[in-house]
C-alpha cells in the first residue's frame, strides 16, 4: 500500500466528536515539517481549522500558515466561479447575485453538483497547481460517501456536456491508489468504531478511493501491568487504604477512584479497539494517537499530534 | 459552581420546585434532541423516553435515526424498519423496571419515509409510479443530505397529528450545521414555490426562452447537458401537481416545531468545540423563538477530579512513594507475598498519581467550560461518564436517573 505521506490527495473523515479536524491539521502541519508544500483544505465551513494553526479566519484563497503549509476553506460557489472562468471562459465579475441565485438552484435541483464542485476544485489543486500533498478536512462519516462518489453519480445522470467530460478525469486520479487516499479517524468507542468498520465497507463498495489508514484517537495509556493491578486493588481494599490515609495525613479515596475510572474506561475501550482491528482489512494501517491532557487546544497540540502520527509512520 | 443534580425535596424552604426534566416533560407533547455530533444525542433522548414512560404513566415514542447496534438491541429495534414497535415488557422485566406507561420505538428509514409521502401527495397511480422510477427522485431520497433533515420533521408531524402518543421524544440526523432541520421545512417550502424553477420548467416544456434566461440556459447546457437538463426539468413538473401538498405540509411542520407544547433540548459534552456548537445552537432556537427546555452535558468527568486537596494528595503520593511503599510494604505482603514488593508499590503510587493529575486537567478544563455557559436554559442536567457501554434498559435507566433530576 502507498505510504500515506506518499499520496498527493488525503481526505480525512470521521464520526463528529472523534477529531477529525485535529488529525487533519496535525496531517498537515507534518508534511509541510518534512520539506513538502502542502495545502490543506476545510470543507465545512465552520471555521475551526485556523483555530488549531492559531491563524487568522481563513478563504477560498489559500494563505501560508506555517512556512510550507498554506490553508483554505472551501466555498463552492466560488468554485464554480473559478470553473466558469478557467474552464468555459465565461468570466464573471462583481455581480454574485443571479449567479449565487442560479448556482444554488441547481445545486439543490441535481444532486451531486455541490460535491462535484468541491471534489473538483481539490483535483484541480493537485493537478495544476502542483502541491506535494493535499490535505481535506472532509465531511463526516456520514457524508463523505456521497462526497467521493459524486463524480460516479453524475456520470451516471449527465451522459454528455462539458461536466461529463471533468469526471472522467476526477475519477482517474481518485481512483489512482498512489495518489489519492482516504484517512478514517475514530476513537476507541462503542458508535465510532461501528462507523468506521461500517465506512470501510461502504467505501470499497460505492467509490473509487483507497482507504489507506485509520487513526485511532484519544487512546488512554495502560496505568499497570497485570501484578501492578493485583497490588493496586489490594492498596484500595480498606485496611490499607485507611493505612495509606493515615501515612499521608490526607483522603487518599479520590486519587484512588480516578485511577479506577481510568482503568475501568482503558479496558471497556480496548474491546472496541479489537472490534476494530477484526472489522477492518489487514493491510490497512491502524495509527494510534494518544489521549491528550491538554489545557487547551491550538498549535501547540497539533505539533504535539503532528509528533505522534509523525511516530506511527514511523519519521 | 455547584452543579445543579436535583430538584428541590419537597417541605424544604424553596417556594417554587426547580424545574426538572421530570416537570419539563409533563408539560410537553414533543421533544427534540438536538446537538453536535458524538456527544451522546440518540441515548440522551433515549433516555428522556424511557424515564418518561416510566414516571408518567403516559405512551411515549422515541424516535431514533441511528443508534447504536446494542442500543437498538436494548430498544427491541433491531431489524425493524420505519415502523413503531413496543418495547416489550419483557425488556423492563429483566432490568427490574415496572412502567407506569408505555415505551415506544421507531427508526427514521429516509427512503421509505419519502416513499411514504409520495403516495400520499400524488395526484394520481401514474405520477406516483414515475416520480418514484425517476432516478433524479431516487438521488434526493436515498443521498441527497438535506432531505435527512426535512423527512425527520415530516415523520415527527405525521406522528403528531396521528395522535397516538402522549410524548414523542425525536432524535435528529446528524447535520453539517445542527440548524439545518430547523430550516428544512421553510426551504423545501420555498424551493418548490421558487421562480427559478418555474424558469427552469418553462422553456423546456414550451421552447420559448426570453432574453434575460438565455445566457442561464446556455451555461447549464454547455455544463450538465441538454439531457440531463431535460431529465431534471420533467422530475419538476411531476414534483409540481404535488405543489400545494407539499407546501401545506412544510407549513404545518414549521408551525409544529414553534408550538408551545414542542421543547428543545440541546445535547453536548463540556468539550470546546462541541459545547460552541450547542451554545450557537441554543442562541439560535432563542432566536426563533423556539423553547429551549433543556441543555444535557454528558460524559463530565466526576466532581472528586477538582479537588485541591486530592492534587495535594496525588503530589505527596509521587514525593514520597519510595517510603510510603516501604511502610505499606508488610501491610499488603501479609496475605500474599507477591503484594508487598516495594519498588512495585511505589510504582503503582506514582502512576495511580499522574494518573489522577492528569485527569484533573482535563476535569479543570470542563469546569471552566461550563463556567462560561452563556445560555440559560429552563434545566441545565449533568451527566457523568460512564465507563461503560450502554446496551440495555438497566444501563439506558441509569443514565436517565441521571438526566431526569
Amino acid at each position: 500500500m502507498t505510504p500515506l505521506l506518499d499520496r498527493k490527495l488525503v481526505f480525512v473523515t470521521g464520526k463528529g466528536g472523534t477529531g477529525k479536524t485535529t488529525v487533519a491539521s496535525a496531517l498537515a502541519l507534518l508534511a509541510s515539517t518534512q520539506g513538502k508544500r502542502v495545502l490543506v483544505c476545510e470543507i465545512d465551513g465552520k471555521g475551526e481549522l485556523a483555530a488549531y494553526y492559531e491563524a487568522p479566519p481563513m478563504a477560498f484563497k489559500e494563505k501560508e500558515v506555517q512556512p510550507g503549509l498554506f490553508a483554505m476553506t472551501m466555498d463552492t460557489e466560488a468554485s464554480l466561479r473559478e470553473y466558469l472562468k478557467l474552464q468555459l471562459h465565461v468570466p464573471i465579475v462583481g455581480r454574485i447575485g443571479p449567479v449565487a441565485k442560479a448556482f444554488d438552484f441547481l445545486a439543490t435541483a441535481a444532486p451531486g453538483v455541490r460535491e462535484i464542485l468541491t471534489v473538483g476544485k481539490l483535483c484541480f489543486e493537485v493537478r495544476d497547481n502542483h502541491w506535494d500533498m493535499v490535505v481535506v478536512d472532509a465531511p463526516a462519516t456520514g457524508h463523505i460517501v456521497g462526497q467521493l462518489a459524486a463524480p460516479q453519480a453524475v456520470n451516471g445522470l449527465v451522459r454528455v456536456g462539458m461536466i461529463r467530460n471533468q469526471t472522467d478525469w476526477m475519477l482517474e486520479m481518485l481512483s489512482d491508489p498512489a495518489i489519492t487516499g482516504l484517512l478514517a479517524v475514530c476513537t476507541p468507542e462503542e458508535m465510532p468504531v461501528t462507523e468506521t468498520i461500517e465506512l470501510a465497507v461502504r467505501v470499497r463498495e460505492e467509490t473509487t478511493v483507497e482507504l489507506a489508514g485509520v487513526v485511532v484517537n484519544r487512546v488512554l495509556p495502560e496505568l499497570f501491568g497485570r501484578n501492578e493491578e493485583a497490588v493496586f486493588d489490594a492498596l484500595a481494599a480498606p485496611g490499607p487504604l485507611e493505612e495509606l490515609d493515615g501515612l499521608i495525613g490526607g483522603d487518599a479515596g479520590p486519587v484512588l477512584d480516578a485511577a479506577r475510572l481510568a482503568v475501568t474506561m482503558r479496558r471497556t475501550r480496548s474491546t472496541h479497539l479489537e472490534r476494530l482491528r477484526e472489522g477492518i482489512d489487514p493491510d490497512v494501517p491502524l495509527l494510534y494517537l494518544p489521549y491528550l491532557f491538554a489545557k487547551s487546544f491550538g498549535l501547540r497540540t497539533t505539533r504535539q499530534v503532528a509528533g505522534s502520527l509523525g511516530e506511527e509512520l514511523g519519521l | 459552581m455547584a452543579a445543579r443534580t436535583s430538584g428541590a425535596k419537597k417541605g424544604t424552604a424553596h417556594p417554587a420546585p426547580t424545574p426538572t426534566m421530570d416537570s419539563l416533560l409533563a408539560t410537553k407533547e414533543i421533544v427534540v434532541a438536538c446537538g453536535p455530533g458524538g456527544v451522546g444525542k440518540t441515548t440522551t433522548a433515549a433516555a428522556s423516553a424511557l424515564m418518561a414512560a416510566i414516571n408518567h404513566g403516559s405512551k411515549v415514542l422515541v424516535l431514533t435515526v441511528d443508534p447504536a447496534k446494542r442500543l437498538a438491541n436494548a430498544l427491541g429495534l433491531d431489524g425493524i424498519g420505519n415502523t413503531e414497535h413496543r418495547v416489550p415488557t419483557s425488556a423492563f422485566t429483566a432490568a427490574g423496571i415496572k412502567p407506569r406507561g408505555e415505551l415506544w420505538a421507531a427508526m427514521l428509514d429516509t427512503k421509505e419515509s419519502w416513499d411514504s409521502l409520495i403516495r400520499q401527495h400524488a395526484p394520481d397511480a401514474q405520477t406516483r409510479d414515475e416520480i418514484l422510477a425517476n432516478p433524479l427522485y431516487q438521488n434526493i431520497a436515498g443521498r441527497f443530505i438535506q432531505s435527512h433533515d426535512y423527512i425527520a420533521m415530516e415523520r415527527l408531524y405525521e406522528i403528531h397529528s396521528a395522535g397516538e402518543y402522549d410524548l414523542i421524544v425525536v432524535d435528529t440526523p446528524p447535520t453539517r450545521n445542527a440548524l439545518d432541520f430547523l430550516d428544512a421545512p421553510e426551504r423545501l417550502a420555498d424551493f418548490f414555490s421558487s421562480r427559478l424553477l418555474r424558469w427552469l420548467i418553462v422553456p423546456y416544456r414550451s421552447k420559448l426562452i426570453n432574453v434575460a434566461t438565455k445566457p442561464f440556459y446556455q451555461i447549464s447546457d454547455r455544463i450538465l447537458g441538454t439531457e440531463f437538463m431535460g431529465d431534471i426539468s420533467e422530475f419538476f413538473i411531476l414534483f409540481q401537481t404535488m405543489y400545494d401538498g407539499f407546501v401545506e405540509r412544510s407549513k404545518a411542520v414549521g408551525r409544529l416545531l414553534s408550538d408551545r407544547r414542542t421543547t428543545f433540548v440541546v445535547v453536548s459534552t463540556l468539550e470546546a468545540t462541541p459545547l460552541r456548537e450547542a451554545e450557537f445552537f441554543a442562541e439560535q432556537l432563542t432566536e426563533r423563538k423556539l423553547h429551549l427546555g433543556a441543555i444535557v452535558l454528558n460524559k463530565v468527568l466526576p466532581d472528586y477530579l477538582q479537588g485541591r486537596a486530592g492534587a495535594a494528595v496525588a503530589e505527596t503520593l509521587k514525593d514520597r512513594a519510595e517510603d510510603l511503599a516501604a511502610e505499606l510494604s508488610p501491610v499488603l505482603g501479609a496475605s500474599d507475598a507477591d503484594l508487598g514488593d516495594p519498588a512495585q508499590i511505589a510504582r503503582v503510587l506514582t502512576e495511580v498519581a499522574d494518573s489522577y493529575l492528569n485527569f484533573q486537567v482535563v476535569a479543570l478544563r470542563e469546569m471552566e467550560e461550563r463556567a462560561s455557559l452563556a445560555v440559560a436554559p429552563e434545566v441545565l442536567a449533568t451527566v457523568p461518564f460512564f465507563d461503560t457501554d450502554i446496551y440495555d434498559l438497566a444501563g439506558l435507566l441509569r443514565l436517565g436517573e441521571r438526566i431526569w433530576g
